[in-house]
């Protein structure tokens, strides 16, 4: 039952890395195996530790990108250039070593079938992680639900879980796509930022009193959230998780 | 808007570690103007210590310092705060 | 502290010379942004900066007065309580002890104000002497908004929560007030030799 995962004792853990497995040009899956793990609902997120040997130490959250499954769980990393741990997580980290997390945390960035939908995903680069949780959930659990995922990258190649958001794509999920930099030949996807033009092409009518969750960097979540309002949708129904200037 | 602005819920490990319980759920009052919010919604600001903040109107609702297994909080910008037990987002 | 993340070292100087970094500090080069609240953005049109409180007349001056009194330049090292420290940082402004030429005073603590709320104290022996400016330009360059501009305090010798971003004001007092952290768990004084973080340190 769900009380387990937020009432049990927030401690330290180690987790193994069992796979880590390339997504895009900067982008890496990790794939853990985590002993103790609770399990976890989808949207939530782990903090991740890391320590040097003298004793330095920097933390920082990452987005579960698996649905539920036992102990595994996976979190999908992108590598920022002056970032701190992800070039570590990205680059230096390989399969048999451990990783100190703890988590999951986050109750409030949650979807799960019996929260019901229509359900408005948007996301802004690896803001999809979070969303693709949810996704696979719904998968998982054989629902119908309207899902409707936007996501928002730079160019085709990106896209972060390409081949399986096309797999997934049916039986009430859409996946619409934005490339904001450039466009392969014969592209009929949106071509621009997200605007509330898109979003309301795109998005359930306010009426239907969608389920949203907006993810990515602070500047985007903020511009969506403000259109999604000046289209009528209730503030109390848009959840938005900003990953500030910098995610690590 | 404030491009160092991150959700309640980005600190949701820190408020599990100062209370001891998940809180991005529970609903917090604002003292200043009487807004209801969940505590995943909350703006917040990373200085020396955690700074809460109102989404309506940004004034301060708790400041958490956490250090060495003990938490340092100010609740006094919170008129209230109700955390549901044992169950999923309200 | 057990668990060591294999090939981990972040991104310190490990050439800094020792004994210019107080214990538990790291050195950077980048400059990271806290921040308690949003960013103020007031104009230098807007601005002031005053010298008030426990003082016979207090006294105030605009932005054109304040960027018209003698300034230095003053290279330091700064030391967050956050755990990093940024070695040989360049700042231009005015001395306080300039700012608080003339001024009669009995008080023997102080508090900086800022836009935003923002307020930590200090005794005013530590913003006198020589070791306080309220500085306007950081490496050569006007002071930028998310570092604090149009102005902030520098006080290199305490943690720098002591140097309030944003600054308009330093309050003369007879009493010690503590401020924004120093009520909720940060030391009262913060000497970073001392390693004075929190409460009873």
């Amino acid at each position: 039952m769900e009380g387990a995962a937020l009432l049990g004792r927030l401690t330290w853990q180690l987790a193994d890395v069992v796979d880590i497995v390339p997504e895009t040009a900067g982008v890496k899956t990790l794939a853990l195996d985590v002993p103790e793990w609770p399990g976890h609902r989808a949207g939530q997120h782990v903090d991740v530790r890391l320590t040097a040997d003298d004793g330095y130490q920097a933390e920082r959250s990452y987005s579960i990108g698996s649905a539920p499954n036992g102990t595994r769980v996976e979190l999908t990393v992108e590598r920022l250039d002056d970032g701190e741990v992800s070039p570590y997580l990205t680059e230096e980290l390989r399969p048999g070593d451990r990783l100190e997390l703890r988590g999951p945390v986050g109750g409030y960035f949650v979807w799960e079938p019996a929260v019901g939908g229509p359900v408005l995903l948007v996301g802004g680069g690896s803001g999809v992680v979070p969303l693709m949780a949810m996704i696979r959930e719904r998968a998982a659990a054989g629902s119908d639900v309207d899902m409707r995922l936007l996501l928002s990258s730079r160019t085709l190649d990106d896209v972060i879980y390409r081949d399986e958001l096309e797999r997934l794509a049916g039986s009430g999920l859409t996946v619409t796509q934005t490339l904001t930099r450039s466009q392969p030949t014969g592209w009929a996807g949106y071509a621009r930022r997200v605007d509330a033009e898109m979003l309301a092409e795109v998005s359930p009518g306010a009426e239907d009193r969608p389920h949203v969750y907006v993810c990515g960097p602070t500047p985007f979540v903020e511009a969506v959230a403000t259109a999604l309002v000046s289209l009528g949708h209730e503030p109390d129904r848009i959840k938005t998780e900003r990953f500030g200037p910098t995610g690590g | 808007m404030d491009a160092l602005m991150l959700d309640g819920n980005a600190v949701a490990g820190l408020l599990h570690e100062a209370f001891g319980a998940e809180m991005t759920t529970a609903t917090g009052t604002c003292d200043a103007c009487g807004a209801s919010q969940q505590i995943g919604a909350v703006h917040v600001f990373r200085g020396a210590g955690v700074v809460l903040r109102c989404h309506r109107c940004e004034s301060i609702l708790a400041k958490i310092v956490v250090r060495r297994g003990q938490a340092c909080v100010d609740l006094r910008g919170l008129r209230a705060l109700v955390a549901l037990q044992g169950t999923s987002e309200a | 502290m057990s668990f060591v993340s294999r090939g981990f070292r972040g991104r310190r100087r490990p050439d800094a010379d020792p004994s210019r970094v107080p214990p538990g500090q790291y050195v950077t080069t980048d400059y990271p942004v806290l921040s308690a609240g949003p960013t103020p953005h007031t104009s230098p049109e807007e601005w002031s900066f005053a010298i008030d409180g426990e003082v016979a007349e207090a006294r105030s001056w605009t932005w054109d007065e304040f960027r018209a009194l003698p300034s230095e330049e003053v290279t330091v090292d700064i030391h967050c309580v956050t755990k990093w420290s940024k070695l040989d940082t360049v700042w231009r402004g005015v001395s306080v002890d300039t700012l608080l030429d003339g001024v009669d005073t009995s008080a023997e603590h102080s508090t900086q104000y800022s836009d935003g709320g923002y307020t930590t104290n200090l005794p005013l022996a530590d913003v006198t002497g020589g070791k306080a400016w309220v500085v306007y330009e950081y490496d050569g360059e006007p002071l930028e908004p998310e570092h604090g501009g149009p102005a902030r305090m520098l006080v290199p010798h305490l943690y720098f929560w002591k140097s309030a971003k944003w600054i308009r004001g330093l309050r003369l007092q007879l009493e010690d007030e503590p401020g924004f952290w120093e009520t909720n768990g940060y030391n009262n004084y913060g000497d970073p030799w001392k390693e004075q973080r929190y409460w009873g340190d």
